[in-house]
């Protein structure tokens, strides 16, 4: 790492000299650093300046050795915990005879564009005890901030980090909030969306019509939602839904006007103590939940879950929780505990959960506009809570679920809190842009060793979700200042990604590459774990075009670098109607049917499906064939009857995973798999499990049965190819990984082989990641 | 047939078959091309080919032969134009069952009757066996453009309305449920028919249409996308209201199809004036032709010139252009 080198050669120098200048990168604006500067400068009695320019922030610092040493070790030991220092550069200056005190400079402008916005943070303790003090001046203000917290990224417009280019630019501080953010000993200094209700942002109530709602914004809202109503609540990156979790009605309308959709919501709590009977809390899982970014985390439901929650996420073995994390949010709290003068409620269970959807009306980019809003919620929300802090940047809450044994979070969908924080490559190289995929769709631009994911956008069927694509280019090609020398795409050439991709590199004149989906998909672990030499690729995932033109999506591959080859792949099943084979498993269980040469069983299995007959004439006629082992899930679900059609994506393994759980572990008595050489590699054929679930009467059986199964078979699998190989590594990526079961499985496994497996933890594993892999490929390619 | 067979075995064929019915002074004067008067004050000559192949040759509702008529004055019509006369070359495939050809031969010249314009000059060639897919059939029609009648598709603007004639989808699902054997309860036929009686009457009654196209292979999707580019504006359609077949859209469903897609043989797409798009609607809707016509949508202000479709849920759905068939993009 070259940060790490720089670094090392800072220490040598520490010790020797008497006057350094450091150039510090990465997060390091807008953070609080320079008056974390100034203090310990002050504390080690060192003379010198910080300042903030386009690479980050520059200081320097003259002194004893031994105070410059100390100051270099705590420089990075004590920094602030919003900071992230990616790379130090160290000049050796001469002493400066006048040198005296120690001053903050003001900014620098201009020079090569190195600094990066932070995410956005949750309100911080002091902050949060402030905002809940009635002796405090911004006592129930709902947009205290200070440097180590609060809105970033989502109101910044361009760099650098200033007031004046955020959407606080239009409120002037008022001299109370001036003498903060001008006084380095302060920690709102230089604090840039620094207010108070004397000169910040207001929130305003308004009802379905628009008309503003007389009394207390906060008090209302809360009255509204516990008579059960839904409220659009302005957030950081967007809108949410609210209404209270508990009341059943409130929940079913909600499903009612965002049309009957089934996807669970995800609801929000007070604090830990308040998921008591709800969900399971393991320490990891408290971690990440009360983590300053704030996501969404899958937790695995308790028995009484489904009881106190009716409607929030049914069938599905976890709930997805958020603890709050504006000033807006804790007040909504604080107001439902009748604004007790006392701490404590903080670490009190509360019973008050919300549900908290994202408020994207029919799967288009979240609504982050007041007059949006108005516009589009209506009908939806029966109340709009709206302050006048601009949303500059779109971004939706992150979702990620603690993995038992893998050690680390995995993301399932990666925005608000970690956007635009950047991946730190194995090495630098040309910057390049990459457009990702279809669903899920996310980009990646990177520069030097660092890689920007941007955050989650959407799926490119949706009109508005393809503007925002575009915009989050130009967006964040503008904070970052790059140009990049190619443009990464996937195979497919309709995807609109693909489009964007070719009519991008024209205008820049640059290469518009394609990656396989699969081949991305393997790179985005390698880019993350910074792996060079030659690994087994385990892409389980849907359908992603294949270098031949048919559908994959169960792929062992042997990746290395900018190449890829296909050592082995699932059995081709059927799809029969392409993309709705995709949304109906009972297709998929027809295809099974007609692989196991029982086709004729088809029309009386699936008699409930109208157009059963046909599709079996369709399938004995000969249609398109996948190797996506999605599409083996969806045959299973089909087949067992868990599921005929799905309403959202990955909605039958969901319900196959949620099934299996509930049953538990499962001993196998037999393989229910072959391997067979086939011209097209080593080939997985999960037929003889198809056979056995025909005649499972037990659907949480046959649930457990399909995944030990497969589990089994994607391990020798793998192991043969390791063999034959001689690689020891296996990299595992693609939507499957989303499942825990199946991920479980294979680790342990693997790990019984002595195979080392890596898997996706910087970015999703499924497409949200894909463009990360995109764009390491590519630049690997022009080099 | 047999491949070579030059001539006194073509020269029977061609007498037999087609001069026989095609029947008319042209094709009787025995030249290697036709001459043809010019109606008087017709403003723009317009000419057009399209060559036809199809797979099944038969199909319920039609065959390649009316189809090789109704395509290529289609295409014509499309251009504001009234057609009056058609050349066909035929490629046949050596060992192609004469029964067949002349199955063909016959429901084309009933298609050119009917529609009012002859076959006048024509060319056969046969291919060897495997080098063919039974009959390819190459029309080219020319006709008028009368003064004042100027179509493009860069003439439309934000604001002007998109129509179409009628249920989309029959032909393409006709022809799709052939090739998979599969039946429906209502049958669904191909909707192969020439479209010039209607042009005519449209542009009769509105003169200021801005472009006219008929959606076959890419169907409605490919049009609007045509149109999109061509005006530098977006094109805004509401699922509801395009009008589809129950029994089209099930099979759709049933085979993974979007009918936007799916090719047509006898429809056409409009665009004019705002202003003018009831009365227009109205027309078409006087016309056999166009009983079924439809106002779906509008030319909107969109600097990304996006094809968009207001679904039946709400919010926009991308209707973008295919560079093949439909294939499966769920990851
Ligand atoms: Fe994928
Ligand atoms: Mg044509
Ligand atoms: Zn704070
Ligand atoms: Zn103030």
């Amino acid at each position: 790492m070259a940060g790490e080198r720089r670094t090392a050669g800072f220490f040598e120098h520490a010790g020797l000299r008497a006057r350094l200048r450091l150039r510090l990168r990465g997060i390091v604006q807008g953070v609080g650093f320079r008056p974390f500067v100034h203090r310990l400068a002050h504390e080690l009695d060192l003379l010198g300046w910080v300042r903030n320019d386009a690479g980050g922030v520059t200081l320097e610092v003259q002194g004893a050795d031994a105070a410059l040493a100390v100051f270099a070790e705590r420089l990075r030991r004590d920094a602030p915990a919003a900071a992230r220092i990616d790379a130090v550069e160290t000049e050796t200056l001469a002493p400066e005879a006048d040198a005296a005190g120690f001053t903050i400079l003001a900014s620098e402008a201009g020079g090569a564009n190195q600094a990066v916005i932070g995410p956005d943070l949750c309100v911080c303790p002091g902050c949060l005890a402030e905002l809940c003090d009635p002796a405090n001046r911004r006592y129930r203000y709902a947009f205290i901030n200070c440097t180590d917290c609060g809105p970033r990224y989502t109101i910044a417009a361009r760099l650098p980090y200033d007031r004046a280019h955020t959407s606080m630019a239009s409120f002037t501080q008022c001299p109370a909030c001036l003498a903060e953010y001008t006084d380095p000993f302060n920690r709102r200094f230089h604090a840039e969306p620094n207010a108070c209700p004397v000169c910040g942002p207001q929130l305003t109530l308004l009802d379905a019509s628009g008309q503003a709602i007389a009394g207390d914004p906060i008090a209302e809202t809360l009255a509204r939602i516990r008579r059960g109503e839904i409220v659009g609540l302005k957030g950081l990156g967007g809108f949410h839904l609210a209404c209270d979790a508990r009341n059943a009605a409130a929940v079913a309308e909600l499903r009612r006007r965002k049309d009957r959709e089934e996807k669970p919501l995800a609801i929000m709590v007070a604090n830990r103590a308040s998921l008591a009977g709800l969900a399971e809390l393991g320490l990891e899982e408290a971690t990440e939940l009360e983590s300053r970014a704030r996501p969404i985390v899958l937790l695995r439901k308790l028995p009484g879950a489904d009881a106190a929650l009716p409607g929030v996420a049914p069938d599905l073995a976890w709930l997805g929780v958020m603890l709050p994390y504006t000033p807006l949010h804790y007040l909504l709290y604080h107001e439902s505990v009748g604004r007790s003068p006392s701490a404590s409620w903080l670490n009190e269970a509360q019973p008050l959960a919300l549900v908290m959807t994202s408020a994207n009306p029919h799967g288009e980019p979240l609504v982050t506009d007041n007059a949006e809003a108005l516009t589009g919620l209506q009908g939806i929300a029966d109340a709009y809570l709206l302050h006048d802090r601009g949303i500059l940047i779109r971004t939706d809450d992150s979702v990620l679920r603690r993995q038992p044994g893998s050690g680390s979070p995995q993301f399932i969908r990666r925005a608000r809190g970690f956007t635009p924080t950047a991946i730190l490559l194995s090495r630098s190289g040309p910057p390049v842009l990459a457009l990702g995929g279809f669903f899920k769709n996310a980009l990646c631009f990177t520069r030097d060793e660092e890689a920007f994911l941007s955050q989650h956008i959407g799926d490119l069927d949706r009109v508005a979700n393809c503007r925002a694509l575009e915009a989050a280019v130009e967006h964040l090609q503008g904070l970052l200042q790059v140009q990049p020398q190619a443009v990464a795409h996937d195979l497919h050439p309709d995807f609109f990604s693909t489009q964007l991709a070719l009519r991008l590199a024209e205008r820049w004149q640059v290469p518009a590459i394609g990656v396989q989906h699969h081949h991305a998909h393997i790179a985005a672990v390698l880019a993350e774990h910074r792996i060079a030499e030659p690994v087994l690729g385990l892409a389980l995932d849907g359908v992603g075009l294949g270098t031949d033109g048919t559908a994959w999506g169960g792929e062992l591959l042997r990746v290395e670098g900018a190449g890829f080859e296909r050592l082995g792949h699932l059995r081709p099943i059927g799809l029969p109607g392409g993309d709705r084979a995709a949304r109906e498993p009972w297709r998929m269980g027809a295809a099974g049917l007609d692989l196991l040469g029982r086709g004729d069983e088809i029309a009386t299995r699936f008699s409930a499906e109208p157009g059963a007959a046909q599709l079996a004439q369709m399938l004995a006629r000969g249609v398109p064939q996948t190797t996506s082992i999605g599409r083996w899930f969806d045959a299973a679900a089909g087949l067992l009857g868990v599921q005929a059609r799905m309403s959202f994506e990955g909605q039958a393994a969901m319900r196959l995973e949620g099934l299996a759980e509930a049953y538990g572990e499962l001993r196998l008595n037999e393989a229910l798999h072959v391997l067979s050489a086939q011209p097209s590699g080593l080939m997985l054929d999960l037929a003889p499990l198809l056979l056995d679930l025909l005649n499972e009467p037990d659907t949480g059986r046959g649930a457990a049965l399909f995944h030990a199964a497969l589990i089994q078979a994607l391990v020798e699998w793998v192991g043969a190819a390791a063999e034959s190989s001689g690689i020891r590594t296996v990299a595992c990526a693609g939507g499957c990984f989303l499942n825990a079961i199946l991920a479980r499985g294979l680790r342990r496994g693997l790990a019984e082989r002595g195979l080392q497996m890596l898997e996706a933890r910087a970015a999703p594993p499924g497409d949200g990641g894909l463009a990360l892999g995109q764009a390491w490929v590519v630049r690997q390619q022009i080099r | 047939l047999s491949h070579g067979s030059g001539g006194r075995a073509m020269a029977q064929l061609i007498r037999e078959l087609f001069v026989r019915h095609f029947d008319n002074d042209y094709l009787r004067a025995q030249n290697d091309g036709a001459c043809f008067p010019l109606p008087a004050g017709a403003g723009r000559m317009v000419m057009a080919t399209d060559s036809h192949v199809v797979s099944p040759l038969f199909f319920p509702g039609g065959d390649i032969g009316c189809l090789s008529v109704h395509g290529t004055v289609n295409d014509v019509a499309m251009t504001g134009g009234q057609p009056l006369y058609l050349a066909a070359g035929f490629i046949l495939e050596e060992g192609f069952p004469l029964a067949d050809l002349q199955r063909i031969v016959i429901s084309m010249a009933a298609a050119a009757k009917e529609a009012g314009v002859p076959i006048v000059t024509g060319d056969t060639k046969v291919v060897e066996q495997g080098k063919g897919d039974g009959v390819f059939i190459t029309t080219t029609g020319v006709g008028v453009v009368a003064p004042g009648i100027e179509l493009a598709p860069q003439r439309i603007r934000p604001g002007d309305k998109l129509l179409v004639s009628g249920y989309l989808g029959d032909h393409g699902v006709a022809i799709m449920s052939l090739r998979e054997n599969l039946s429906f309860e209502t049958a669904i036929e191909s909707d192969t028919a020439a479209l010039h009686g209607l042009v005519a009457a449209m542009l009769d009654a509105v003169p200021g249409i801005r472009s006219l196209r008929d959606p076959t292979r890419g169907g409605l999707a490919a049009v609007l996308n045509e149109f999109a580019e061509a005006a530098g504006c977006g094109m805004l359609i509401h699922e509801k209201a395009i009008p589809v077949r129950g029994a089209v859209a099930a099979a759709c469903e049933l085979l993974g199809l979007d009918p936007l897609y799916v090719a047509n043989e006898g429809k056409l797409v409009a665009v004019c004036p705002a202003e003018d798009a009831e009365r227009l609607l109205a027309v078409m809707r006087a016309h056999p032709q166009g009983r079924d016509a439809a106002i779906i949508g509008e030319a909107i202000v969109d600097a990304n010139g996006f094809v968009q479709m207001e679904t039946v849920f709400g919010g926009r759905r991308m209707v973008d252009w295919l560079s093949g068939e439909q294939l499966p993009r769920i990851c």
